[in-house]
């Protein structure tokens, strides 16, 4: 099987140690990962703002990048959703065949990394270790659009030294929402502030999601307020083990 | 109603003074939390809901793909039960036609059934400019009405409310509209109750019209459905002797037994009921029975334009349950005013938009972007309205319409950014950019404070500064 790493635009600029991450994790389970170059972004930003037009070249490298791959990994569930759902509408705005059959050729191969680890490979104990209290965060697009269900919070309970506390209302958005977060800036904070402040009720030392962008948005209200609750994606938690943390 | 719609600001600029009103975020904290768990509790009792709602999406569309045909059968079959048929391209032509009906019997009010139609075309405002007062008999549309408020739920229209400032609404307003309040009037909930119906039952006695809307309309049989909680509904259908019933024209059903699968969906996940209390239904004039007069007005006003829009088309299944707005979160914080409709939530989010047409005014533009695309409401539509997808089509039609004329900075902002995920070595470049960038911070893991338009994150969040190599340049070092 081979395998590439969609590390998404975020990881790639602004959180590199999510990539090394899932790529640490990956040969630990004896799976090989390319890093295919030519990869940039899941277009998501232009789709999800209006900007079909704007978000075709992105998909066109997109499908480039990817050809020839049994499967597609990627530790955003938002950016997984992107791929298999919006694609598709992408390249029928194209109005370009060759594009859209491109699609239909990735977008089902692309897996959110909870999805690869349990239903590809068929692990739930990846062997990691990490010490620490971790409330965990159901992204929404992970939840509702993939219904990636309880695969996270299964590998996390396997994972040694980590105890798992309940997050009230965890289900409800922490407000991001991608370009929300500056359109509509007040009502994004305040979704965030309420989803801080059930993440300081846990006492958890971790916040753990398996989105960057979300934790970005969550982690900045917590470090805004000196919360002493810190984030991590969830690739990070499931790479690290007693030798290498 | 005196309040009005007309002139609100876009979302963003009206949501801001919403979320500072600390009342208001109590009040729907509180009032959409416990509605949400009932509504979970008893939709978890029903094993085959997903196949209901299936089969609630499959009626609909079914109806809307021949809904010619239908509506000319309902036409049909309502004549043949002696109502009168009226057509209505737009609010105006509708709210002349009940004016007329109304003046046509000498009164100077009427009272009306809990509709949404009849307030999204202005009824009781048109009423009012012909000398005809228009009276509200919903509890909570009387809470709003006499407070000179706008409503802000669909179901709940004073949700926005909480029994303190209801009573004190009741207190200082009913006499000037009736009967007063009793001296002493306390803000318990059976209290505040028995003060509305002694009010009310004072205008079901003596008004001669009453105005509805219809939850359906069964071309079959010409049968028009009002599903309510209180009872005031069924008087105002009974006791007067005219009976003018505003219906959208999407509010159409094939036949009787369709109902079945709406009597199971509504109630639960509107009011998170089993069955609804007071379901009204009545298929035309019945001597010695009710109105001896009938008027139904078929209402279009921008739903042939929704089922023109191949994606936004599934928003015309919308029962008006509301359970989408008791789940969003955005409704949860803003409250329903700062979507500047009687629509408001992730409904009126999509609904305005379509109906309306976009390009025209920034306040309808705004509606689409009013949402995290979270799947909260998508999950809870009784009826499978793909909210979040329909958002994003509307996203991209107000991006268009907006095309010909000079780009804005977010216009310009997502060409370039098209630009350079076109091709991995310029978003390489941009990256070896943001390496300097933080080169330059030296050291600083995250950013407190940005000029606009990044001060629109840094207000309340701190960003993370990029680490010095992306992700792209670590692999091609270690290789
Ligand atoms: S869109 Fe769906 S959930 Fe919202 S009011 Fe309509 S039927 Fe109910």
């Amino acid at each position: 099987m081979k395998v590439a790493l969609m590390v998404t635009c975020v990881n790639d600029v602004l959180f590199p140690g999510t990539g090394a991450a899932v790529v640490r994790l990956l040969e630990r389970l004896g799976v090989e990962v390319d890093f295919p170059g030519a990869q940039t972004c899941c277009a998501q930003p232009m789709v999800n703002t209006g900007y079909l037009d704007e978000a075709v070249p992105a998909v066109r490298a997109f499908v480039d990048a990817f050809a020839g791959y049994d499967a597609v990994v990627t530790p955003s569930g938002s950016c997984a959703g992107s791929v298999r759902h919006q694609h598709a509408i992408v390249a029928r705005r194209s109005g370009d065949p060759g594009l859209a059959a491109a699609v239909a050729r990735t977008s089902p191969r692309t897996h959110e990394l909870t999805e690869f680890l349990v239903d590809v490979l068929g692990v739930e104990d990846v062997g990691a270790y990490f010490p620490h209290t971790v409330a965990y965060h159901p992204t929404c697009h992970s939840l509702r659009m993939l219904g990636v269900g309880d695969r996270p919070t299964r590998l996390l309970r396997a994972v040694r030294g980590l105890r798992l506390v309940d997050l009230p209302a965890a289900d409800q958005c922490c407000g991001f929402g991608g370009t929300f977060a500056l359109k509509n800036a007040d009502t994004s904070i305040a979704m965030g502030a309420d989803k801080a402040r059930h993440v300081r009720s846990t006492g958890a030392e971790v916040l753990v999601a398996g989105d960057n962008s979300c934790l970005m948005h969550i982690g900045g209200v917590l470090s805004r307020q000196r919360a002493g609750t810190r984030v991590a994606h969830l690739a990070e938690v499931l790479a690290s083990t007693e030798e290498q943390r | 109603m005196s309040g009005t719609f007309l002139g609100m600001p876009p979302f963003p600029v009206a949501a801001r003074a919403a979320l500072a009103d600390t009342q208001l975020r109590h009040n729907l904290a509180h009032a959409t939390g416990t509605i949400r768990a009932k509504r979970a509790d008893v939709v978890a009792e029903v094993d085959n809901w997903e196949e209901l709602r299936v089969a609630g999406a499959a009626i609909k569309d079914n109806a809307l793909r021949s809904l010619d045909a239908t509506l000319l059968r309902l036409e049909k079959s309502l004549q043949d039960n002696g109502v009168t048929v009226h057509w209505a391209r737009d609010a105006a032509e509708a709210c002349s036609i009940v004016a007329a009906v109304a003046l046509s019997h000498g009164v100077d009010e009427v009272v009306k059934v809990k509709s949404m139609a009849t307030q999204e075309i202005g009824l009781n405002e048109a009423l009012a400019e012909h000398g005809v007062a228009a009276w509200e008999t919903d509890l909570a549309e009387l809470i709003v009405q006499l407070g000179d408020d706008l409503p802000s739920h669909i179901l709940v229209p004073a949700i926005h409310r909480n029994r303190a400032e209801i009573r004190e609404v009741f207190r200082d307003r009913m006499a000037g509209a009736g009967k007063a309040a009793p001296d002493g009037l306390s803000d318990e909930p059976a209290d505040l109750a028995a003060a509305a119906r002694a009010h009310l039952r004072e205008k079901f006695l003596r008004a001669k019209v009453a105005v509805s809307g219809a939850n359906f309309a069964v071309a079959e049989t010409g049968t028009l459905v009002v599903v309510e909680s209180e009872g005031n509904g069924r008087m105002c259908l009974t006791l007067p002797e005219v009976l003018v019933s505003v219906v959208g024209i999407e509010k159409v059903v094939p036949t009787w037994t369709d109902l079945d699968v709406f009597f199971q969906l509504l109630p639960r996940s509107s009011t998170g009921e089993r069955m609804n209390p007071y379901t009204s239904t009545w298929s035309g004039v019945a001597p010695g029975d009710g109105p001896r007069e009938m008027h139904v007005v078929l209402l279009d006003n921008g739903r042939t334009r929704v089922l023109a829009d191949e994606v936004g088309r599934q928003t015309l299944r919308c029962i008006r349950c509301s359970a989408c707005l008791n789940v969003c979160p955005v409704y949860e914080r803003t409250g329903g005013h700062a979507y500047g409709s009687v629509y408001p939530g992730p409904i009126g989010a999509i609904l305005n938009p379509l109906m309306k047409g976009v390009g025209d005014d920034a306040q309808t533009d705004s509606l689409p972007y009013a949402s995290t695309l979270c799947g909260a409401c998508f999950e809870v539509c009784p009826v499978r309205i793909d909210i979040p997808e329909v958002l994003v089509h509307l996203r991209s039609r107000v991006v268009d319409a907006h095309r010909p004329g000079p780009p804005s900075a977010e216009a310009l902002a997502m060409r370039a950014a098209g630009w350079v995920f076109g091709r991995a070595r310029r978003l390489g470049a941009v990256e070896r950019a943001a390496g300097l960038l933080s080169r330059a911070l030296r050291g600083r893991r995250s950013l407190r404070w940005l000029p606009w338009p990044g001060s629109l994150w840094t207000g309340a969040r701190d960003l993370p500064v990029p680490p010095r190599r992306a992700f792209r340049r670590l692999r091609s070092e270690r290789r």
